[in-house]
C-alpha cells in the first residue's frame, strides 16, 4: 500500500513535467511552421464564411496576433495575458458587428488546424500529443469565448444604463400641465421608473394635468398596460388628470383584450388633440392675437 | 391619538398628525360624518401628508367617509398623498375610486370651491 501510494506520487509530478516538456516540443514545432500554419487558418476562415464584416487584410493581422498569443498561452499555461488580449480584442471587434459564433468558430478552427499539424509530426505517438494538448487547447478556447462574451454583456449593461437615463423625461409645458413622452419599448422596469419619475414630476410642478403621449411606444403587453393603468391611478391620488394620446391600434387591440377599464383613462387620439383637452381642462382658450391697426 | 377637526367656512378640514390606529380612523370617519350635519359643512378635507403608509383598512375607511359624508351633502377631498404612497397604493389596488385627491391643503380647497360654486350656480 504504502509502496504504490509513494510510486503515484513520484509518477504524477512525472508526468505533469513530461507534459510541460511535449508542450514546448509541441509549440517549438507550431512556431516553426507559423507562417503555413497561419495562412492555412487564415484560409479556414475565409472558406467557413467567418469574419465577413472584416477585410481580409484585418482577419490576416488579428489572426497572427491570436495565433501567437494562443501559442504563448500554449507554452506558458498561463492565460492571464490572453484573457486581456481577448478583451481587447472583443472590445475592437464588437463594434464592427463580430457574432459570438464567429468568434468561438475561429478559435475551435485554430485549434483544429494546429491539432492536425501536430498529428502530422507525431502520427505514432498521437494519444500522448493529444493528451498535452487538448486540455490547453480547449482551456485557451473556452477563456477566449468567455471574454468575448463577458464584453458584450458589458457593452450591453451600458447601452441598457444608457437607455435607462434619457428615457423618461417629463416636462413642464407650461403652468402646471406636463408632458411626457414615451418613446420605444416599454418594460416593467421602464414603466415603474417612469412612474416615479412621472409622480414626483407632478409634486415639483404641481401639475393638474399630464399629457402621456406614446405614439413611440412600438407594443405593449398586458403587464406594461396594467403599469400604464397604475401611473393613470398613482397621478390621480395627487390630483392630477392623466390624458393618454397616441394609442397606435395595436395598443388599443391589447388594452381591450386584457379588459382596462377606459372609463378611468383619459384617452385622445394625437399629441396635439391631448394638448387641446387638457387647456380645456384648466380652463384655458388659446386665440390668436388680432392685428392692431398701426 | 384623536384627530383635530378644524371648522373652516363651509368646509370642515382633517388633518393627521401620526399614523393612526385601526381604532382612530373610524372614530375620525364618524366625527366628521357627525359634524358634516352639526356645521352643515358642504365639504371635508383630509389631509394624509405625514402618512408614509396607506393600509387597505385605511383606504377603505376614508372611501367609505368619501360617500357616507357625500350621502350627508358634503363632498371629501382626500390632499397630501405622498408619490410613492400613491405608488404603493395602486400596486396593491388600493386606487380610492370616487374618493377625489388632490396634491395639497390648497388644491383640496380650491376644489371644493369649484365644487360648490358649481351646486349654489345650478340652484
Amino acid at each position: 500500500m504504502a509502496d504504490t501510494r509513494t510510486t503515484r506520487s513520484v509518477i504524477a509530478p512525472l508526468a505533469l513535467e513530461s507534459t510541460t516538456a511535449l508542450l514546448r516540443e509541441l509549440v517549438a514545432h507550431l512556431r516553426e511552421n507559423r507562417t503555413q500554419l497561419r495562412e492555412e487558418w487564415a484560409r479556414r476562415i475565409t472558406e467557413a464564411k467567418l469574419l465577413t464584416a472584416m477585410t481580409p487584410e484585418e482577419v490576416f493581422a488579428e489572426a497572427t496576433a491570436v495565433y501567437d498569443n494562443y501559442l504563448e498561452a500554449l507554452e506558458t499555461g498561463s492565460i492571464e495575458a490572453l484573457e486581456t488580449y481577448a478583451r481587447n480584442l472583443s472590445e475592437r471587434i464588437i463594434p464592427r458587428g463580430v457574432e459570438t459564433h464567429e468568434v468561438v468558430g475561429i478559435v475551435l478552427l485554430l485549434r483544429d488546424v494546429l491539432a492536425r499539424s501536430l498529428f502530422g509530426k507525431y502520427p505514432a505517438d498521437f494519444s500522448r500529443v493529444l493528451d498535452a494538448y487538448e486540455p490547453a487547447a480547449n482551456r485557451i478556447a473556452n477563456t477566449v469565448a468567455v471574454g468575448f462574451v463577458q464584453e458584450r454583456e458589458r457593452i450591453i449593461r451600458q447601452q441598457q444604463e444608457a437607455i435607462r437615463e434619457l428615457s423618461t423625461p417629463v416636462l413642464p409645458v407650461r403652468e402646471r400641465l406636463l408632458i411626457l413622452p414615451i418613446i420605444g419599448i416599454i418594460d416593467p422596469q421602464r414603466a415603474r421608473q417612469l412612474t416615479e419619475q412621472l409622480l414626483r414630476g407632478i409634486r415639483i410642478n404641481r401639475a393638474k394635468v399630464v399629457v402621456m403621449d406614446i405614439t413611440g411606444v412600438p407594443a405593449m403587453d398586458a403587464t406594461v398596460a396594467n403599469h400604464l393603468v397604475q401611473t393613470v391611478e398613482a397621478s390621480r391620488l395627487l390630483g392630477a388628470t392623466v390624458i393618454v394620446t397616441g394609442l397606435s391600434p395595436e395598443i388599443a387591440q391589447t388594452l381591450v383584450n386584457i379588459g382596462v377599464d377606459l372609463g378611468k383613462m383619459n384617452t385622445v387620439g394625437d399629441l396635439q388633440g391631448g394638448i387641446e383637452e387638457a387647456e380645456r381642462l384648466q380652463g384655458y382658450k388659446v386665440v390668436p392675437i388680432t392685428m392692431e391697426p398701426a | 391619538m384623536p384627530v383635530p377637526i378644524l371648522k373652516q367656512r363651509d368646509y370642515l378640514i382633517a388633518t393627521i398628525q401620526a399614523a393612526l390606529t385601526d381604532d382612530d380612523l373610524k372614530k375620525l370617519r364618524d366625527a366628521l360624518v357627525a359634524q358634516v350635519g352639526e356645521f352643515r359643512s358642504r365639504g371635508v378635507i383630509v389631509d394624509v401628508t405625514t402618512l408614509d403608509v396607506m393600509d387597505s383598512f385605511a383606504a377603505r375607511t376614508l372611501r367609505d367617509l368619501s360617500h357616507m359624508s357625500r350621502l350627508r351633502g358634503a363632498e371629501t377631498v382626500i390632499v397630501g398623498i405622498q408619490p410613492e404612497v400613491a405608488f404603493a397604493m395602486v400596486q396593491l389596488g388600493l386606487t380610492l375610486e370616487g374618493v377625489p385627491a388632490a396634491l395639497d391643503l390648497e388644491e383640496g380647497l380650491a376644489y371644493l370651491d369649484r365644487k360648490t360654486k358649481r351646486k349654489t350656480a345650478a340652484k
